[in-house]
């Protein structure tokens, strides 16, 4: 931890930090200071695969409402500790916790893959995010709500066959929405789109997160993507933080701007050194 | 887009005119060279008959009553004894998809009974129900039972894992589990064997009949060759190809139905 800032600012506390970017968002947000998110706690997470350890005790806070996103050359371990966060691995040793009680509807996760039923017509794919209020009364307004927000109200009658790539992929966002989630964790969500599409993607993201307030936890190996939309930037690397990285740059973020970029080019170095480092063992 | 907007309507049930036509070119014209090659003495009359001797005959046995009876009792022969073996190999295919302990207990017996090929069995059978109608419905029970069970289990264990951990992170129970994912998942699978199973049926059945039965579509046509009637020996054949064709567009409209969502069902 202490050697992750000193990557940026060798003189600040962790903690100060995590209050520092709580009231930087506050004042962005204006009158809205009160956030829907979850914080995040995680203290000395471990979690190994066989002989393969993964993640070599993990601490880490995320304050409520916070956009975090992970980064790391693949096999870091950064799925893992977001499958963790979901609930979809077991813990070896460690805790994770958030500061109350999250039902599961609370906690969502977006993955790579849209994961919709072929099956099943576009509205009751969003449905399905409603977990146990999917018998409720108010159902399908709901879930035509939350397709309005990812602008595919026309499309609620289709069937995924006939969607394209990133129009399926609004409609597994749409679905992670519907359940109004206080933690939401994205898995390489635009991963398989094309460069547009991405683009598109990401401002869509970084809207739902800036009007509904969830914790956003993104895990990403493209690191333009992590600092365009990012408050902070996790680099994971041999299954421990390596870098915490504040993002100060105010939104709406100019993408391809010389801040963000300059931004990108020192993580990507840092990147970069760590693989030739561990080359030359 | 207008493509994908017209997509609804084209899917919709009803059968292009253009190719229902098509598909019957072919028969059509076989019959009638072949009523022109009985017609003009190329093929003798006791070899085969020509298509008109056919239908005379089977006009005769119509009025007399004998051919509804008897493609009656091979239907409700074939479809008891499909519903019957369809049904357990349909129960056997999902115990075994879904649970490893059900899988292990019976999955090693089934492949063993399955390499024995069921007619085999006629000789057993025989000794076992006599020609009683029991005989035809274990028969074609049993040879209707393993692409169905075989299939749905293909279906089950195929099902894309990711949908599945989908389900369970949206808080699906077992049963929603099996009814939204699960089972949809595996349906297009399981029609294959349903329509495997469907040609079996009729092989079955007409083995049975002509070698143990005294009444159904076989036995009239085993009945037709003592007396040397060729042309009711014909005909029964020609029902069978009629009838196995009918079950394979009832499978065809079903599958229409419930997979109107799979892209091979919408693009024509």
């Amino acid at each position: 931890m202490q050697e992750a800032l000193r990557f940026l600012s060798p003189d600040a506390e962790p903690v100060d930090r995590a209050e520092f970017i709580e009231q930087a968002r506050s004042t962005r947000r204006g009158s809205e200071v009160w956030s829907r998110g979850l914080p995040l706690t995680i203290r000395g997470l471990r979690k190994s695969f066989g002989d393969n350890e993964v993640l070599r005790g993990i601490d880490l806070h995320i304050p409520a409402g916070q956009f975090v996103a992970v980064v790391g050359r693949s096999g870091c371990g950064k799925s893992t500790l977001l499958r963790l966060i979901a609930g979809l691995e077991t813990i070896d040793a460690g805790t994770i916790s958030f500061s109350e009680q999250a039902r599961p509807e609370d906690v969502r996760v977006m993955f790579q893959e849209p994961r919709l039923l072929p099956w099943a017509r576009v509205l009751s794919n969003v449905e399905v995010g409603l977990g146990r209020d999917r018998a409720s009364s108010d159902a399908q307004m709901r879930a035509e709500k939350a397709l309005t927000e990812v602008g595919l109200d026309d499309k609620r009658g289709q069937w995924p066959a006939v969607l394209s790539g990133g129009q399926k992929q609004r409609v597994a966002l749409a679905r992670a929405l519907v359940s109004n989630p206080r933690v939401l964790a994205f898995d390489e969500p635009l991963g398989a789109l094309d460069a547009l599409t991405r683009i598109s993607m990401q401002r869509l993201l970084e809207r739902v997160w800036h009007d509904q307030a969830f914790t956003a936890i993104l895990v990403t190996h493209d690191v333009s993507e992590a600092v365009a939309l990012a408050d902070r930037v996790l680099v994971i690397e041999d299954g421990r933080i390596a870098h915490d990285i504040n993002v100060d740059i105010p939104r709406p973020r100019q993408r391809g701007s010389a801040e963000l970029a300059a931004l990108e080019g020192s993580i990507l170095r840092g990147l970069l050194q760590s693989a030739d480092d561990t080359s030359d063992l | 887009m207008s493509l994908i907007e017209s997509l609804p309507r084209v899917r919709s049930l009803r059968l292009p005119r253009a190719d229902g036509l098509i598909q019957w070119i072919v028969p059509l014209a076989i019959i009638f060279i072949w009523q022109a090659a009985c017609v003009t003495g190329f093929v003798p009359a006791r070899v085969l008959p020509a298509p008109s001797d056919v239908a005379l005959a089977g006009w005769k046995l119509l009025l007399s009553g004998e051919l509804a009876r008897n493609i009656w009792v091979s239907f409700w022969r074939a479809s008891v004894g499909f519903v019957i073996g369809g049904g357990i190999g349909f129960a056997f295919g999902l115990m075994n998809g879904l649970s490893q302990l059900s899988n292990k207990l019976t999955d090693t017996t089934l492949q063993m009974v399955r390499n024995i090929p069921h007619l085999a069995l006629i000789p057993l059978v025989i000794l076992w129900f006599g020609i009683d109608e029991s005989a035809k419905l274990f028969l074609v029970a049993l040879g209707v039972f393993f692409p169905i069970y075989l299939n749905t289990l293909h279906g089950i264990r195929t099902v894309d894992p990711q949908l599945i951990e989908m389900g369970r992170i949206y808080g699906m129970t077992d049963g929603e589990l099996f009814r939204r994912v699960i089972f949809p998942g595996a349906l297009p699978s399981i029609f294959v064997g349903v329509r495997f199973a469907l040609g079996i049926m009729w092989l079955t059945l007409i083995v049975a009949e002509t070698i143990a039965a005294s009444s159904g579509l076989g036995y009239m046509a085993m009945q037709a060759r003592e007396f040397m009637l060729i042309d009711v020996v014909v005909l029964s054949i020609l029902i069978y190809a009629l009838l196995g064709k009918l079950a394979d567009s009832a499978a065809r409209v079903l599958e229409r139905l419930t997979l109107s969502w799979h892209p091979a069902f919408q693009k024509h």
